[in-house]
């Protein structure tokens, strides 16, 4: 059987595969988002104890390893009370993740807005909510852009994880071809071809077009 | 509400404690192949040749732009197809090493890109080979820029080894998982591997910082 015989009959499947990993990395880059700038600024909150809740949640979701605590999702917590499909428990175990390794850029982002512009909004006596909401989240976005982008290729790899617990994703799909054909080379290739297309040719191109537009608009020249 | 048992926590510790130190093993050799292969997959891509670098470019970013754990199932499967067959461990030393040696080579070549462009251009004028200005002039100043990121890789890969459970590596994950299916408990054995692997990430972040420290004082750098 040639490569292209082979394409043509498993195409339907490796796109159902795309599919699900694009939906689980979309699900998981929205929640790790969100708990990136929840965590991610209530590291720098002025109250001690939102500082260790928050420090506390990053050091102990980067501290273990995400395949650990996906089985620990899937597995455990059901004995607890808490029941999530294999759906759900794959994307909030990559966003909650990844959203630990987001809060400390969050965090340095916020920290990299120079000091002159905390000090000026002081100085024009803007509240603390809008002083962060106006002037300094936004300058924190475009210094941490580069980052996040590259933190959501690495979402991206981790969502192949989520075959594991037996979601249809791409990396699954081409585990079931390889297993019925045999044909590991041309079934993991292929989905080695089509992570890389994802990566390189989606999400860079598209967080580059995101970096340019948010230049503009600070009314700089990228 | 929560069902733990001690007893059975403390039967399950000695295969935990032996998994861990395949754990630390499989981490320690994929480093090592990782820091060789790096270096050279960096020096490969600064040859005269402009299309071996594009291509070297290339390939270091399609490795580093793939999933882990499809890369240990590549390797592992691909090989009995044309006849080669490679031990679980084989196969997932490879598959790790080539990975973090994808990572290495960017945090190299950022380090060798650091080195002032002057050193080039006075090891060349004073007639010095390309051998003795990698290994005398290059490399010992991207030492200390490399460092960081080599130690946020190091703790990396420590916890990217459970994926090697997938094809049968006998690592905490796969002794854990093992547990959980003869035992149909896995409260106990999973929660552990999670405290196991905070107690080894965490003071080996520590350390990746304190020498992080000691190679700047030693080399002179103020930071």
């Amino acid at each position: 059987m040639s490569y292209a015989e082979f394409l043509v009959e498993h195409a339907p499947r490796f796109a159902d595969g795309v599919v699900v990993t694009a939906q689980q990395a979309v699900l998981a880059a929205v929640l790790a988002t969100a708990i990136a700038l929840v965590a991610g600024l209530l590291r720098l909150a002025p109250v001690a104890p939102l500082r260790w809740l928050a420090g506390t949640y990053v050091e102990l979701l980067r501290g273990t390893s995400l395949l650990v605590q996906l089985y620990w999702i899937f597995f455990v917590l059901p004995l607890l009370g808490v029941s999530l499909d294999k759906f759900t428990a794959g994307y909030v175990a990559v966003g909650m993740n990844l959203g630990a390794y987001g809060a400390e850029l969050v965090r340095g982002a916020v920290l990299a807005v120079p000091r002159g512009q905390w000090e000026a909004a002081l100085a024009l006596n803007l509240s603390p909510t809008r002083r962060m909401v106006r002037i300094i989240l936004p300058q924190a976005v475009a210094i941490g852009l580069p980052a996040w982008g590259n933190l959501m290729i690495e979402l991206l790899k981790g969502t192949a994880l989520v075959s594991l617990i037996a979601v249809a994703d791409l990396m699954f799909v081409a585990k079931q071809i390889n297993g019925s054909t045999f044909l590991s080379a041309q079934a993991f290739g292929t989905a080695l071809v089509l992570y890389y297309v994802m990566a390189r040719f989606v999400l860079t191109p598209a967080i580059r077009m995101l970096e340019r537009t948010l230049a503009r608009r600070m009314g700089r020249v990228a | 509400m929560i069902d733990w048992r001690w007893d059975f926590t403390l039967e399950i510790l000695p295969r935990l404690a032996i998994a861990t130190g395949q754990t630390l093993l499989a981490a320690l050799l994929g480093y090592a192949i990782a820091l060789v292969l790096g270096l050279l997959l960096a020096v490969a891509r600064r040859t005269p040749w402009r299309a071996a670098n594009a291509a070297i470019r290339e390939l270091v970013e399609m490795v580093r732009s793939t999933p882990l754990v499809l890369q240990v199932f590549f390797v592992f499967y691909v090989g009995p197809q044309f006849g080669i067959r490679l031990s679980p461990w084989t196969a997932g030393m490879i598959a790790i090493g080539v990975h973090y040696a994808s990572y290495l080579a960017e945090v190299y070549r950022g380090a060798i890109d650091s080195v002032p462009k002057g050193q080039w251009e006075a090891a060349k004028s004073l007639n010095i080979g390309p051998w003795r200005t990698w290994t005398g002039i290059v490399l010992p100043q991207a030492v200390s820029p490399a460092v960081p990121g080599l130690g946020n890789y190091a703790v990396g890969i420590l916890k990217d080894t459970p994926i090697l459970s997938v094809i049968g590596v006998a690592e905490l994950m796969h002794t854990a998982n093992a547990i959980g299916a003869e035992s149909y408990r896995y409260l106990e054995p999973f929660t552990l591997v999670g405290l196991i692997f905070l107690l080894l990430s965490l003071p080996a972040a520590a350390a990746a910082r304190f020498i992080e420290r000691r190679v700047r004082a030693r080399l002179g750098v103020i930071s």
